[in-house]
């Protein structure tokens, strides 16, 4: 793929560079002789490749490939970012496809609509939950009835390839992740998006989604990243018989309209964006290029952002950003993840965490306070210390009713006669041991003043999936989920209902069953939606079956580069930075 | 001549048998390892039918033996499957880095050999000297300072604090292109294309991760040359050249290092085996795009056909560094009848 692209910039190079540039940008005197002349360009252009070819201030952008020069001297318009994944497909409906690589899915292609832009009180920006803003859509509007949805697509609008994007380009794409199964899939059906059925092509800009019930989460659901409106007439005709989805296309060829192309691609590597100056779905970025940079250590990505190096330091460990977040020249975003708590789950498939007094004197024993300033580096919001135990407000995730109080955890458990103490494994994952192990000594040494003797079981990162969230068989052991739609209840739906992936604690409450199941699809504003949260918020504090430690935070350092925005699906979207 | 490579041939086939007992027990042990690759690709949110239909489409649904099969028949036509983490072709993963590997211990071994060897050698002909003090502090010190430590030490004073290194992003600086693929040694293909900047970026980049490797397999070497060398200095031979009144580099190098040699060699092929496959935590502090890591990263998340690839790969590897070692010996001493094996 480097290769072609690599081509296809030396044709362009041939367009845009003069014979004074050839020789200025190989830094040689010597004209290129005529047999010589096309591998020439083709050498310009690979120099030229990562400022150059196209610019049209190509003078000055072409002088840091003449010699070893820092990022920052990069160009004003390059903005380099380290970051400690792989970004291992182009297509996040591939299945395989690793999480960082969803924003692919975000920059090179659109969705029909997206969300707002709001200021967060430190003054770093997040996407707006509240607020849904056309993309590739211009309007939508709901059927009478409310049960349909009908899209006008802007007659404008290109994909990349300058071909227009139709409403068959829509309908196709959204066939394709109802179809291919595994997470796209779920991800649309969180949306009540389950199959091809729902989809109708009314005319050439005029897309219609039939829904199968009302729900507030429709909506939601198609600004993220899943619902990506794919260029079907490239991809089909690269399908076959076997993949009719064109998936081992789309995997290594993007096929999109969104704000930037992708220039290169080397798993393992790095992922070039190049900006695509003929974006229709919102308004050209500022930067030209941004270079995705892997480097696995946390050291060298801090290194690399403290000498100035490179712009952005992409999901910084805790430490480094609390380190980090006094530094002159360097801005650290500190976003608590939304929707997301990390927990201590007590499974009630196992004898004594049946009993609700037992999880709520462990609740009660866990030193908060230590465990977030040890483990989390005080980076993210507590989720402890909340007061009376019935909620004043539906904001989730907010305060349990717990605090560090060991004569309180002693008494219950007496009353649940187990004043004796017991023993019980708690479980973490290797894969995430920064931040499980120490919480879980703090825990295991506090668990240990009321008499209960844990020991810590180590799980392998590639198990612990399988053990905790599939099977269900840890006694005791650490959770993170975070739901990307940011309601309670449909936190609640993946981490309280019964057989739900992510209550791994076995939880089953005929109330909160029926009461999640009510709200899910309900409107926000409908007068009954408060309440019903407020309940279940209230059984959920009471019974305890998933003890809150603290909220996550996503860490972002940058340098010389304004416009980073926080968004819930927690990668890079790079379509708003700015060189500052 | 003609001896030799028939020699060589019949070497080969003796390998035919190691090549398949890696195959078998690549496979078994993959599947033997904790972790289901199914549930781990079909993502966080990914239910019991999402995580059927990726078993499905991964083919471990099948029976073992049919799995093992339907591998065996790939790997025959050269096809090692497809990595499920990277998205690549096993092959063509490989292809892209083993090269970056071996261009970084190579080039470790090289640094490691110029400096290990000639120490060794002076610290045997001056037991108790400084070389020989020196000698030991540098066998100590690399055994005992693990290579990641070295490595982000490096990185802190040259790049960090003093500046002259460049930005430990892996095996060029981003503003460079990476030479077209001939060899996938950079250097080799910078010099190839005569793209003399290139060449001179990568091989800046290479210089921290192979002082860091050569400082760390140094120790073994030196050690050897020296015990070598002292056990060949003390032996009956050198005495007779020396009374024979031999000038003292004819005793030293044609008679006391020659023999010296083997088992240098022997050790120089077990630390280039093993660095290849060890070196992954230089690779990740360097941010270096090298097999190690790959072969970590593929049996963390139970790729399985990227780590049956990365241990065939190895397998291969051994057996070619075999035969040229063996080839070597014969070479150094005349006395090691090769065609005789």
């Amino acid at each position: 793929m480097l290769q072609k692209i690599q081509h296809k910039d030396a044709k362009i190079a041939i367009e845009v560079l003069t014979k004074a540039d050839h020789r200025e940008v190989l830094g040689k005197g010597s004209s290129p002789s005529i047999t010589k002349g096309t591998k020439m360009t083709y050498e310009t252009s690979r120099r030229g490749f990562l400022t150059g070819a196209g610019a049209t201030a190509l003078g000055v952008s072409v002088l840091p490939f003449l010699k070893v020069l820092p990022a920052s001297a990069a160009g004003s318009d390059v903005v380099v970012a380290v970051t400690g994944q792989t970004i291992n497909s182009l297509d996040i409906h591939r299945s395989g496809t690793n999480r960082p690589s969803y924003q692919v899915a975000v920059n090179v292609y659109d969705r029909l609509v997206s969300f707002g832009t709001k200021t967060l009180e430190d003054g770093s920006l997040s996407y707006d939950y509240s607020v849904i803003e056309p993309e590739a859509a211009e309007s939508w509007e709901f059927a009478d009835d409310g049960m349909a949805i009908v899209f006008k697509l802007r007659p404008e609008g290109k994909f990349q390839d300058g071909s227009p994007i139709t409403a068959a380009d829509v309908k196709w794409s959204f066939d394709r992740a109802v179809s291919v199964g595994g997470f796209p899939t779920v991800q649309m059906k969180a949306g009540s998006l389950e199959k091809p059925e729902q989809f109708e092509v009314v005319d050439d800009f005029t897309f219609k989604i039939n829904l199968l019930r009302k729900s507030k989460l429709t909506l939601p659901d198609l600004a993220v990243p899943v619902p990506m409106i794919i260029n079907s007439k490239v991809a089909l005709e690269h399908a076959t018989e076997d993949d009719p989805w064109a998936t081992e296309y789309l995997h290594k060829n993007p096929a999109g309209s969104g704000a930037f192309k992708v220039a290169a691609w080397k798993p393992g590597e790095q992922l070039v964006y190049e900006r695509n100056d003929n974006w229709t779905s919102g308004p050209v970025p500022a930067v030209k290029r941004v270079v995705l940079r892997e480097v696995p250590s946390p050291a060298t990505r801090r290194a690399l952002l403290e000498r100035g190096d490179v712009n952005m330091s992409f999901n910084m460990p805790n430490k480094d950003a609390k380190e980090l977040s006094s530094a002159d020249d360097i801005t650290v975003a500190t976003t608590p993840v939304e929707n997301a708590i990390y927990c201590l789950c007590p499974n009630l498939s196992f004898e004594p965490f049946k009993d609700k007094k037992v999880r709520q004197a462990i609740a009660w024993s866990v030193p908060y306070e230590d465990v977030f300033q040890t483990a989390a580096y005080g980076r993210g919001a507590p989720m402890w210390g909340g007061a009376g135990s019935s909620p004043e407000e539906i904001a989730w995730p907010q305060k349990f009713p717990y605090s560090t109080d060991l004569d309180k955890a002693k008494a219950l458990l007496e009353e649940a006669g187990l004043g004796g103490g017991f023993e019980v494994p708690l479980s973490i994952s290797l894969s995430q041991a920064d931040w499980m192990e120490p919480t879980a000594l703090l825990i295991q040494e506090n668990l240990a003043k009321i008499g209960i003797k844990a020991t810590i079981e180590k799980i392998p990162g590639a198990n612990w999936r399988t053990a905790s969230l599939v099977e269900k068989r840890l006694p005791l052991h650490l959770e993170t989920f975070g739901g990307w739609l940011n309601y309670p209840c449909y936190y609640f739906f993946w981490a309280y209902l019964e057989g739900h992936l992510f209550n791994s604690s076995n939880y089953r409450n005929e109330e909160i069953e029926t009461l999640t199941a009510e709200t899910l699809h309900m409107s926000v504003e409908d007068p009954e939606y408060a309440p019903k949260i407020k309940r279940m918020i209230e059984i959920a504090w009471d019974e305890v079956p998933r003890i809150a430690l603290w909220q996550p935070a996503l860490n972002v350092g940058t340098r010389e580069v304004a416009g980073y925005e926080y968004w819930f699906h927690r990668q890079l979207d790079v379509r708003g930075l700015k060189k500052a | 001549m003609t001896g030799r490579l028939a020699t060589v041939g019949l070497r080969i086939t003796h390998s035919i048998p190691v090549i398949l007992g890696v195959v078998v027990v690549s496979f078994l042990l993959t599947r033997a390892l904790p972790g289901d690759p199914a549930v781990y690709f079909a993502g966080p949110a990914a239910d019991a039918a999402s995580i059927a239909q990726i078993r499905t489409a991964l083919g471990l649904d099948k029976p073992l033996p049919e799995q093992f099969l339907i591998y065996a028949t790939d790997v025959l036509r050269g096809d090692f499957g497809q990595s499920i983490s990277t998205g690549q072709p096993v092959s063509e993963d490989l292809a892209n880095r083993l090269p970056a590997s071996l261009e970084l211990t190579l080039t470790a071994l090289l640094l490691s050999c110029a400096i290990a060897i000639p120490i060794g050698v002076l610290a045997a002909t001056r037991p108790g000297s400084a070389v020989d003090h020196l000698c030991r502090i540098l066998v100590t010190a690399g055994v005992s300072l693990p290579t990641f430590f070295t490595g982000v030490v490096l990185i802190y004073v040259f790049y960090y604090l003093l500046g002259i290194a460049p930005s430990p992003l892996g095996r060029l600086d981003f503003i460079y292109i990476e030479p077209d693929h001939v060899t996938g040694f950079y250097l080799i293909d910078a010099a190839i294309a005569g793209d003399w900047e290139t060449w001179l970026a990568a091989l800046k980049q290479l210089v921290l991760p192979a002082v860091t490797l050569a400082l760390f397999t140094l120790a073994p070497l030196a050690r050897m040359t020296r015990a070598a060398m002292l056990s060949a200095l003390s032996s009956d031979y050198i005495r007779t050249a020396r009374a024979s009144g031999l000038t003292d580099n004819k005793v030293l190098f044609t008679y006391a290092f020659r023999n010296a040699l083997l088992p240098v060699i022997t050790t120089l092929g077990m630390v280039f085996s093993f660095t290849l496959g060890a070196n992954v935590l230089v690779e990740k502090v360097f941010a270096w795009p090298g097999i190690g890591s790959y072969a970590v990263e593929a049996l963390v998340v139970s790729d399985y056909a990227a780590v049956q690839g990365f241990v065939l790969a190895m397998a291969l590897l051994f057996v070619a560094l075999n035969l040229i070692i063996d080839l070597t010996y014969s070479m150094i001493d005349p006395r090691i009848g090769f065609e005789a094996k």
